[in-house]
């Protein structure tokens, strides 16, 4: 009982007026952050940290504000995703795919509730189980060592073809093409420059979301100015709202890939991205031919959308259990909370419960508050549509250049993104899907690194990659993933399976 | 009697004039790295105490200019805003070890002019709680035995501030530079965690960013790489010398500011720096986030980088770094 009177202390915190009008802020400046492109959660939190010593903010303020705009803008980077194919953030790049097509189809209402009710529903079973299994989990999170994320990246890899579209062979070139462009800046093991030619602005790298501009919406005014018939999205077909129906249909998803993102959220150095991936893949996976992936499936738009924010409810275990930052946003929290003078670490719940305790009780605060946000939003966001494509497009893709050139200040990456727009401009054309190339720079980096640290820490025994149970786990999935599709389509030719029971 | 005093009042007012000849106008500090880190907390922390202090008339515009560990910064400083008197731009080590080893294209430690540093973190080694090496003659007998079984994690890639100061106690303790097993990660706070998984057997990284760790009991803090021992929580551990290591890894926090700053302008903002570092809202602010006390301005700090760049440069070359 010792959790309900500490929750309940949590409470207390949450719901003083100022924390309250915080949480709000939190999520609708989040929400806001999500709906644009260009301008991600991680720099989204940095701009609003110098706010919270501005204001003087004790420390449960802050970071009820800091991590309302984590969260919330979980919940808004479908919006673009969807209505625009133009990812409002890393972690939604994947709704394009059936976001999109179900906006073409004129379910753009039922794309965007169920991705507010995905959120929802994941976003509030995430705070359960941190607050439940938080340290448990934490302890079972830092055995994932170098071996362990590289089998992962491999199962992240295998599931490749979920990605596909039509043709596997394009998929697969177009996964090197970002597997190239994540080998570009220096190379950490060595210290050398790769493929920069010398230029100092490519020392760090491809950014994800200069690249994700680039190639959906720069190549999308592209097509729009090369094509002279109306837009194919249409705003007043179909229901507006989802139906009862489509939220049961896809409430088996939701669960699972709540579940899949919390446990990759957990893991310090995965995130959101991944877990949406996965996630969508998975479900790909497990649907199989049931389930109309790629052509405008609501699941498709369920699953990464629940994943992604769990995951960022998971990222918060390694931070408020022992002090360490699973992804670039929560590290930006850890460097708010210690200025603001605590120091997060495996004491935080016993030296700091306000702090802890307030944020989880915030987190439900929260996400009740961003359903209710969202849920009117749809209205008003399909209404958008009937907004000509031709100004619509352009305009989010200005956000996006001046969200960008705000963050890094750095002109290069404007130039960068006009050239992978080109190249995914060129792309289209030729019919390649551009998810994989996200995927292949998103996963191939993490895949290197960690081949090797795990090499350089086993002193170059490949045995090492197979040596923990997890890795081991994580390997046979990978196995399975990739071999278990073509094997069940043998068996149901012959008759031997029905497609009722996977 | 009357001339006298219009005398001493055109004075007054000539010589407050010469003293107040230099008015900041849109004063910016560049952080030459993304948000949260430590060059953006350097720019945010002396730009709000110098507004507080009302050392300048207004708030500071602060700006991020992400790329290359500063490099993209430092070129667009020096090629572009070469005489601007309104900018200071953070800076640390991390950007002294990348000139000593020529990482910013053609640029050297002459292009700019360096203001000074008011504030230092100071290099750590750390092992796991439950490590079998409880002092650091534990470890460097472990480590000389078999060089290969200790593989040692930091934050910053291969010649990086991290894998340097290794490399430097490694020497002192006699080992090869080249048997050192160093692992790079992403940032300290993955180093940590993987310490604490088992999958590296030594921690090397900068005292605030273990502190929570140190305080939570679950690393044990082998030596300080600093001239003397530092604040609670490390009061207890020794430092390298003390224990006949004769190296430190002084993490010092300071700026630069653009080559052709005029003179008027450069001295105000060192007397601003001087003045902030003075305050006690500073030593406030280095309390809480486990900085030490480090003041090193103008000339001095001039001369001070200077020696600094060529230690460096030596070191990255015996260390086989660079050629």
């Amino acid at each position: 009982m010792d959790i309900l009177q500490a929750l309940a202390n949590g409470f207390g915190v949450a719901f003083q007026p100022v924390n309250l009008l915080l949480v709000f802020v939190g999520c609708l400046v989040g929400t806001l952050i999500g709906v644009l492109p260009g301008i991600g959660p991680i720099s989204g939190v940095a701009l609003l940290v110098p706010l919270t010593f501005a204001l003087k903010l004790p420390p449960e303020s802050a970071i009820i504000l800091l991590a309302g705009i984590y969260y919330g803008a979980m919940y808004g980077g479908s919006t673009t995703s969807i209505l625009l194919n133009i990812p409002g953030e890393t972690s939604s790049v994947v709704t394009t795919l059936d976001g999109n097509q179900m906006a073409r189809q004129g379910r753009a209402g039922a794309a965007l509730a169920i991705s507010a009710w995905g959120s929802f529903i994941a976003g509030t079973l995430s705070v359960l189980a941190l607050m439940l299994l938080g340290p448990l989990l934490a302890q079972w999170a830092i055995r994932f060592g170098p071996a362990e994320y590289f089998a992962l990246m491999i199962f992240g890899f295998s599931t490749l073809s979920a990605l596909a579209g039509k043709n596997m062979a394009k998929a697969l070139l177009a996964t090197l093409f970002g597997l190239l462009l994540s080998t570009v800046g220096q190379d950490p093991q060595s210290g050398m420059s790769r493929f920069t030619f010398g230029l100092l602005q490519l020392e760090d790298g491809m950014d994800f979301l200069v690249v994700a501009i680039g190639l959906f919406a720069v190549s999308e005014v592209l097509m729009i100015l090369e094509d002279k018939a109306p837009p194919a999205v249409q705003a007043t077909v179909g229901r507006v709202y989802l139906s009862l129906k489509e939220f049961v249909f896809s409430l088996g998803s939701i669960l699972r890939s709540s579940v899949l993102g919390f446990i990759i959220g957990v893991l310090p150095g995965a995130g959101a991205s991944i877990a949406s991936f996965v996630a969508y893949t998975v479900e790909k996976r497990l649907l199989g031919s049931r389930a109309r992936f790629g052509q405008g499936d609501i699941r498709g738009v369920a699953a990464p959308e629940s994943a992604n924010n769990a995951a960022a409810g998971g990222a918060m275990i390694p931070l408020l259990t022992l002090g360490l930052p699973g992804s670039g946003t929560t590290a930006i929290m850890l460097g708010a909370l210690v200025s603001l003078g605590v120091t997060p670490g495996p004491q935080m719940f016993q030296q700091h419960p306000n702090v802890v305790w307030g944020l989880i009780a915030s987190m439900y605060v929260g996400n009740a508050m961003l359903l209710l946000l969202n849920l009117p939003l749809v209205g008003l966001f399909v209404r958008l549509l009937a907004v000509p494509s031709w100004f619509l497009v352009p305009a989010v893709l200005a956000v996006s250049f001046i969200g960008v050139y705000a963050v890094n200040n750095n002109p290069f990456d404007l130039l960068l993104m006009t050239v992978f727009g080109l190249l995914g401009y060129l792309m289209r054309k030729l019919d390649f899907p551009l998810a994989p190339v996200l995927l292949g720079l998103v996963l191939g980096y993490l895949m290197e690194v960690n081949l090797r640290r795990a090499l350089a820490i086993s002193n170059g025994d490949v045995g090492f990659l197979f040596s923990s149970p997890i890795a081991v786990a994580l390997w046979v999935l990978a196995a399975l993933s990739l071999f278990a599709p073509s094997l069940l389509s043998r068996f149901v030719r012959r008759g031997a399976l029905g497609d009722d029971e996977i | 009697m009357k001339k006298h005093w219009l005398m001493l009042a055109l004075g007054a007012v000539l010589g407050g004039s010469s003293l107040a000849a230099f008015t900041p106008k849109a004063p910016e500090c560049i952080a030459p790295a993304g948000a949260g880190g430590g060059w953006d907390l350097t720019c945010r922390s002396v730009a709000q105490l110098m507004f507080d202090l009302k050392i300048v008339p207004q708030p500071f515009k602060v700006t991020n200019v992400t790329g290359a560990g500063g490099g993209v910064a430092y070129a667009n400083v020096v090629t572009q805003r070469g005489d601007d008197a309104n900018l200071l731009v953070a800076a640390s080590p991390a950007t002294t070890v990348r000139l000593a080893q020529g990482q910013f294209s053609q640029f050297t430690e002459r292009d700019v002019r360096w203001l000074g540093a008011i504030a230092a973190d100071y290099g750590v080694v750390a092992v796991k709680a439950d490590a079998p090496y409880k002092t650091m003659a534990d470890l460097v007998a472990a480590w000389k035995a078999d060089p290969s079984k200790i593989a040692v994690g930091g934050g910053s890639a291969v010649g990086g501030q991290d894998h340097m100061k290794v490399l430097l106690l490694g020497r002192a303790a006699g080992i090869q530079p080249r048997a050192i097993k160093y692992v790079p990660f992403d940032g300290g706070g993955q180093a940590i965690t993987s310490l604490l998984g088992g999958f590296i057997q030594v921690f090397a990284g900068d005292a605030s960013e273990l502190r929570g760790q140190v305080e939570g009991g679950t690393v044990r803090v082998l030596a300080v790489m600093a001239p003397r021992r530092l604040a609670a929580p490390y009061a207890g551990v020794p430092t390298a010398k003390e224990l006949g290591y004769n190296v430190d890894w002084v993490v010092w926090r300071g700026f630069y500011v653009p080559k052709n700053m005029p003179e008027e302008a450069y001295n105000f903002w060192l007397n601003a720096l001087r003045r902030v570092a003075r305050s006690p809202e500073w030593a406030k602010f280095r309390e809480q986030n486990s900085l030490g006390e480090f003041v090193s301005l103008g000339a001095e700090f001039q001369v001070f980088i200077d020696r600094q760049v060529s230690q460096f440069r030596n070191l990255s070359k015996e260390l086989g770094i660079i050629k």
